[in-house]
């Protein structure tokens, strides 16, 4: 059986995108943030995962208002970035990955997500910034990666309780999936922010360090939001907090998590940057 | 769905606004594409023309009114993509959208991690 060894959530600023690209990890900005990083990258170097889950959510790169998803899960042997419109540097090709997502797809509709399918798909900052955080330098293309876009963007979109149960269920795909593979989640976003109107620059720092609190032993706190009060206590893309959600869903089933990395920094860009790492019993 | 809900200074981007918005998101959309980018750029009036654009979305985009864009059910991802057509940042966004200038702007960020 295919094993799930932790989840790992993270800020997808398109900003620190940028940084990485331009070699601004050590400047006085950058600095605090970056250094949050290397000892997941060890845990991840550690463990050799074959295959990473990313929930992200499309900020209009591969979905328009003409057709957009609730959700969607790639099944793909390769995903490729594209021009998002306003700078950040394209990366190469992401490696795919089809038998499980189809199994996951198949799990999903009996349990009744009635998900949309993506045989080609282009991936956004949202996917890429945590992948680059996670393999620098474009190290990342051993690693079979299985998109999962949520809808973050106009409302109605999945509650966090739905959000939840959603990553539950691809997590009980996981496990039910014949094979020694090693997967691990990702969720990605956040975490307090607000771009647009006039409350504008919202952060909610305390609020921030509750749901990180509260997502290692009892996300049901966090699981009755809903996403308008997230919108309320986070900011207009708080409700980015569904996809650490969705990852956290993946991982019960798996008993009591341990938690390897916590850590918050604000503000890159206009948001609450947090970075969190959940190991399971599977992880050496 | 509530749609009773309002939140201060926040325009909520539900399927009345989309519908609304709908020309102005699919021409801000279209800015992924580089070619585009410069069509608009070479002339900003055809390109409204082009993608339909109502009247209070045209004159929004005139006077870069990000917050009428907004009322004009612009979605902020789509936006942004304008935004950096004209080679703003999201902190020059903020700004606008806030009346402080982008310093006054990137210290209230800052601020708000003094708690």
């Amino acid at each position: 059986m295919a094993k799930l060894l932790g989840g790992i959530a993270t800020s997808h600023i398109p900003a620190i995108g940028v940084a990485m690209d331009q070699g601004l990890e050590e400047t006085p900005y950058w600095k605090e943030f970056f250094e949050a990083y290397p000892p997941v990258r060890d845990w991840l170097y550690t463990q050799e995962p074959d295959i990473a889950i990313i929930f992200y959510n499309d900020h209009g790169l591969e979905f328009f208002h003409d057709r957009k998803p609730t959700f969607a899960i790639g099944a793909a042997e390769q995903y490729e970035n594209a021009d998002e419109g306003w700078g950040i540097a394209e990366i190469p090709p992401v490696t795919g990955e089809t038998e499980l997502s189809w199994h996951i797809v198949n799990h999903l509709i009996e349990h009744d997500f009635d998900i949309t399918v993506c045989q080609e798909m282009k991936v956004d900052h949202g996917l890429t910034v945590p992948l680059t955080l996670m393999w620098p330098g474009h190290k990342y293309g051993h690693v079979k990666v299985i998109p999962v876009a949520i809808n973050c963007e106009r409302h109605p979109m999945p509650k966090p309780s739905r959000s939840y149960a959603f990553g539950k269920a691809i997590g009980d795909a996981v496990r039910s999936f014949a094979g020694d593979q090693k997967v691990v989640v990702m969720g990605t976003g956040g975490l307090s922010h607000q771009l647009d109107g006039q409350r504008a620059g919202f952060i909610n720092k305390p609020f921030d360090l509750y749901c990180m609190e509260k997502i290692v032993d009892e996300p049901e706190l966090l699981t009755r939001y809903s996403n308008y009060e997230l919108v309320e206590e986070a900011g207009a893309q708080g409700v980015e907090l569904n996809m650490w959600l969705a990852m956290r869903g993946a991982l019960e089933g798996e008993g009591k998590l341990k938690e390897l990395h916590r850590s918050y920094h604000l503000p890159i860009s206009n948001t609450g940057a947090g970075l969190q790492l959940l190991a399971t019993n599977s992880a050496r | 769905m509530s749609q009773t809900v309002n939140i201060p200074g926040t325009i909520m981007l539900d399927g009345p606004m989309a519908t609304k918005g709908y020309p102005l998101n699919k021409m801000c959309y279209s800015f992924n594409n580089a070619a585009a980018r410069n069509e608009f750029k070479e002339d900003e009036e055809a390109y409204y023309e082009k993608f339909k654009l109502t009247e209070d979305q045209r004159d929004a985009m005139r006077k870069r009114d990000v917050i009428a864009m907004l009322e004009a059910g612009g979605s902020i991802y789509y936006l942004a993509k304008f935004a950096g057509l004209l080679g703003l940042s999201v902190q020059d966004v903020g700004g606008l959208q806030t009346g402080m200038s982008t310093e006054e702007f990137k210290a209230f960020l800052v601020k708000q991690g003094e708690v």
